[in-house]
């Protein structure tokens, strides 16, 4: 059994902008099972943070408990990180975030840890556009208490012991559109090419990014019957159309192809296309992209890629006029100015 | 590309880079393991078995193996593992292992061989057919065998009881010496009915400059070769205050390092090429240095200066290495002034070439332009059958190692001639391929990569060695440190083998590999291919070794170039598609 990772990286790794190669991103060797879809969400965070050439130390990794809400300590080893109670890390970031504007913040949670006891906490951070991306290790089952279907599982799902979820599955990305979210999309572990370009969309946006990614369960949920294995998903995935994200610094140099394509300009100047999207979706239309989620589910697919974007997104600090530096750098002169201001206050009341 | 096939002996003999490169295929993962094991005895035998003279070739080998070592490439400043070294670390702490060397049948099978030179070459013939029940001679000029490795190293490089040793094994088991005897017929040797005659005689004649000045310096200038024989054997013991060593060879570094010690004090040497062209291993280069002896690169000797007819010193042209587009040398005067450099000595060390003036010509063995016998690389055979050449006599000068694994087919073909078979009946190499799993996450071997820089190893002080010419200046690695210089061989031999059924394509192998070896992409012509992968594939030297194709249209393809063999990626797999098994090649010897 290894217990670190071989310090040895190819020599010839790409740096990015800021001199960091890949493994400058990396954080401990995993000690979930051999194989956990979770496992390669947290390789293609450390690409998505690599290729943005995004400094470590800006940025808080926060999650909740369980197998997804363990993976943080995986990637990022020289960010922030927070491991709070089971659900309730949307309120951790929620006082972080208010407390310093200026760090990405990136929850990592799971089906459980969002959608069973984290409900209440999750429908809040949505509702209120708090500014961080919220990644969903979404496994159909808690894989920590050995594999019981959560409540993410398809009614008729099986998971390993055998017998069909009697219940109905809540959808993530569904609920996100009717609490009002300003970006939603779904992925898969097993694909990189579409996962990475959406958490850096994510990271770009600004607001509440919610990005459900289906991550199989090696151990206890990727059997025939599971519609949460590598075989169902690969065979009933539907991409919304593929997704680029080129950062603002960079110069667009890709040749797009006529046809079904959308170009938007996110908050920080990158820019995303997207491509070959599917006809009956407009993916800056919310009532298009709940239709698009609910017929691919009435179909039997799952339909993956970027499924809505807010391009006016104001997150919670724009709507409450907060401060624009960060609370935590005020000082006492900035938070008791003093009596003459306080006159001057009263005075205005007058 | 099409899938890897990699029940192909050499796809993963390859991946093995320090056995693939070594002539004789010595499997080196292997006994460096066994060496960690503190298993010295069966490390020195898993050497012995393949080259034949361990604790020689774990001093002075010209080891191939260290510049194709994987460890050297993994990352920047990281050196080979001192594979030479640990050699020397297994022949130094083993214990009496006479019982395990071949037994020799009393009754003989008849045939009679002979050997001409009793070199490296010839005693691994000696080794391999005196098992097999082969009457053999063995003839020198010298007084005991061993040939250059006794006439040419050193001893401060190479004790004389390591030889003595280690050809001792050979000579004892019955073989039939004829020391002080040169050969100077072949004919008369042919005439003698032996069943097949071995010429060993390596590259005996060392080159000299033909300058002006030579004749009137005559007696203190010397061919290096002939030099160093004549100090191994005791006829010259004292040389010059200043002494002047023309080459960059290692029989140039030898024959400073022997001046320092036989009297001389200004010792240099003087090289046509750049210090960074001349031929000499680097740690050659180094030793030399270290005892105080400056390397004079790009002069270029031009005359012998002699007053009185007394040797004062030689005049050098200074030249600059000039490379056209095909990278070819040309030394081009700088167009200075011609140096001057006192000398009471000169020392020749530009070369040696092949001789073989007792050799007639009319014994069916053919001799091409440069006039050299006519041998087949294969099966070293000359065009006569009965006639065999290896070591540097059979394709001019390479080293001991190189001549040892001529030995080895040389022996191969004479017994396939002896039994009337063709000695075009290569034997195949020897394949073993095991699953190193012991359970879920464990393994038979060390998978951990140690962090440690190369070691050094360690030296006798400078102002004794210098004294004493048969001190040995290295003293060998301890045991502890020969434990943790051991631990840096990345078990290259533990390949990684993959099994496309069993694959999911979950990704967990090319997320966890350190060196980013292993991707998932579509197939298409290596070159493209090279481009496609995690990181760039650009050491065209090493294979990619591609899967058939998975499910998802996709094929595994892993770049071998800086694989760690740390075992990662299998045991990341949740479905053991990926498993760590140890390959044992070994190069199949005469009569197995």
């Amino acid at each position: 059994m290894s217990y670190q990772l071989p310090k040895f990286r190819h020599p010839d790794l790409p740096v990015n902008a800021l001199g960091y190669t890949r493994a400058d991103y990396e954080g401990s060797i995993s000690t979930l099972c051999a194989g956990c879809g979770h496992d390669s969400i947290s390789g293609a965070i450390v690409r998505a943070c690599h290729e943005l050439a995004l400094e470590p130390h800006k940025i808080a990794k926060l999650s909740g408990i369980g197998c997804s809400s363990k993976s943080p300590t995986y990637f990022l080893g020289k960010s922030h990180g927070f491991n709070s109670v089971h659900g309730r890390m949307p309120s951790v970031v929620s006082g972080a975030n208010m407390a310093n504007r200026d760090l990405l913040y990136l929850g990592v949670s799971g089906d459980g840890d969002t959608a069973s006891i984290g409900m209440g906490q999750f429908a809040h951070a949505v509702r209120r556009n708090l500014n961080m991306v919220y990644i969903v290790m979404n496994n159909g089952c808690y894989g920590l208490t050995k594999g019981q279907d959560s409540a993410t599982a398809d009614a008729g799902s099986a998971s390993k012991k055998g017998d069909p979820n009697p219940f109905s599955a809540i959808d993530l990305p569904g609920l996100a559109l009717q609490l009002g979210a300003t970006f939603v999309a779904r992925s898969f572990s097993g694909d990189k090419g579409q996962l990475v370009p959406l958490i850096k969309a994510a990271i770009s946006h600004r607001g509440f990014a919610l990005i459900d990614v289906i991550s199989p369960c090696v151990t206890f949920n990727n059997n025939p019957g599971s519609t949460k294995s590598y075989d169902f998903v690969r065979e009933h995935a539907e991409a919304t159309g593929t997704v680029d994200f080129v950062p603002m610094r960079e110069e667009i140099t890709a040749s797009y192809p006529a046809g079904r394509s959308q170009e938007v300009t996110l908050h920080d100047g990158s820019v995303l296309h997207l491509e070959k999207l599917a006809p009956d979706l407009d993916p800056f239309d919310r009532v298009s992209a709940m239709v698009a989620l609910q017929r691919h589910s009435a179909e039997g697919q799952i339909l993956t890629g970027l499924i809505y974007m807010d391009k006016d997104s104001r997150d919670l600090h724009d709507i409450m006029e907060t401060s624009r530096r960060p609370l935590n750098s005020l000082v006492e002169e900035d938070l008791c100015p003093g009596d003459k201001v306080l006159a001057n206050i009263n005075a205005s009341l007058r | 590309m099409n899938p890897t096939d990699i029940k192909n002996p050499e796809y993963f003999h390859k991946v093995v880079d320090c056995q693939y490169a070594c002539p004789a295929h010595t499997p080196v993962p292997e006994y460096i393991r066994l060496i960690a094991a503190g298993r010295y005895d069966d490390a020195y035998m898993v050497n012995w078995e393949s080259n034949v003279f361990p604790g020689i070739l774990g001093r002075t080998c010209d080891r191939p193996c260290e510049p194709a070592c994987r460890r050297g490439r993994i990352a920047k400043g990281e050196e080979p593992v001192a594979i030479c070294r640990l050699k020397r670390v297994a022949a130094d702490n083993k214990t009496d292992i006479s019982a395990r060397l071949p037994r020799i049948p009393e009754q003989k099978n008849g045939k009679r061989i002979a050997l001409i030179g009793a070199g490296p070459a010839s005693l691994t013939v000696a080794r391999d057919l005196m098992p097999l029940g082969y009457d053999i001679d063995i003839y020198d000029n010298q007084f005991a065998g061993g040939g250059m490795m006794r006439s040419q190293i050193p001893s401060f490089r190479l004790p004389a009881s390591v030889l003595d040793e280690e050809v001792g094994y050979i000579l004892d088991m019955g073989v039939v010496t004829h020391f002080n005897t040169e050969v100077t017929s072949l004919k008369s040797v042919l005439e003698k009915d032996y069943d097949a005659v071995f010429v060993g005689t390596g590259a005996p004649r060392g080159r000299g400059l033909n300058l002006p000045g030579l004749e009137d310096a005559g007696k203190h200038v010397h061919i290096g070769i002939d030099w160093l024989a004549s100090v191994a054997f005791e006829h010259t013991s004292s040389i010059g205050k200043r002494v002047l060593v023309l080459g960059g060879g290692n029989t140039a570094m030898d024959c400073c390092r022997t001046s320092r010690r036989l009297g001389g004090e200004d010792v240099r040497v003087v090289v046509r090429s750049p210090f960074a062209d001349m031929k000499a291993s680097p740690w050659e280069k180094e030793d030399a240095m270290h005892e105080g002896i400056p390397i004079h690169d790009n002069h270029v000797p031009k005359e012998f200066v002699v007053e009185n007819g007394e040797l004062k010193g030689m005049l050098f042209e200074k030249v600059e290495a000039q490379y056209d587009e095909n990278g070819k040398r040309s030394l081009v005067p700088t167009g200075e002034d011609l140096v001057f450099m006192e000398a009471d000595d000169v020392l020749m060390a530009i070369g040696q070439d092949n001789a073989f003036p007792w050799v007639e010509r009319d014994l069916g063995i053919e001799f091409d332009n440069w006039d050299m016998p006519v041998v087949d690389k294969a099966t070293f055979q000359s065009t006569n059958p009965r006639v065999f050449f290896g070591g540097d006599a059979a394709f001019g000068p390479e080293n001991v190692i190189t001549a040892v694994a001529h030995g080895h087919q040389a022996a191969i073909s004479i017994d396939l001639f002896c039994r009337a078979e063709p000695v075009t009946n290569r034997p195949a190499p020897m394949t073993n391929l095991v699953s190193q799993k012991m359970g879920i996450h464990e393994w038979s071997y060390d998978n951990q990569v140690e962090n440690d820089k190369r070691f050094v190893v360690p030296m006798a002080p400078l102002e004794e060695t210098l004294r004493n010419r048969k001190l040995e200046v290295e003293l060998g690695f301890d045991l502890s440190t020969g434990f943790k210089e051991a631990e840096r061989c990345l078990n290259c031999d533990v390949q990684t083998v993959f099994d496309t059924p069993r694959c999911i394509e979950c990704d967990a192998c090319v997320d966890i590999c350190p060196t980013d070896c292993i991707s998932f992409v579509e197939n298409a012509e290596e070159s493209e291919l090279r481009t496609r992968l995690s990181a760039a594939a650009g050491n065209l030297a090493q294979d990619l070794y591609v899967s058939t194709e998975l499910p998802t249209q996709r094929v595994m393809v892993k770049d071998e170039n800086v694989c760690l063999h740390c075992g990662l990626c299998a045991e990341r797999c949740p479905t053991s598609a990926w498993d760590m098994q140890k390959f044992l090649y070994s190069v199949t010897k005469a009569g197995q």
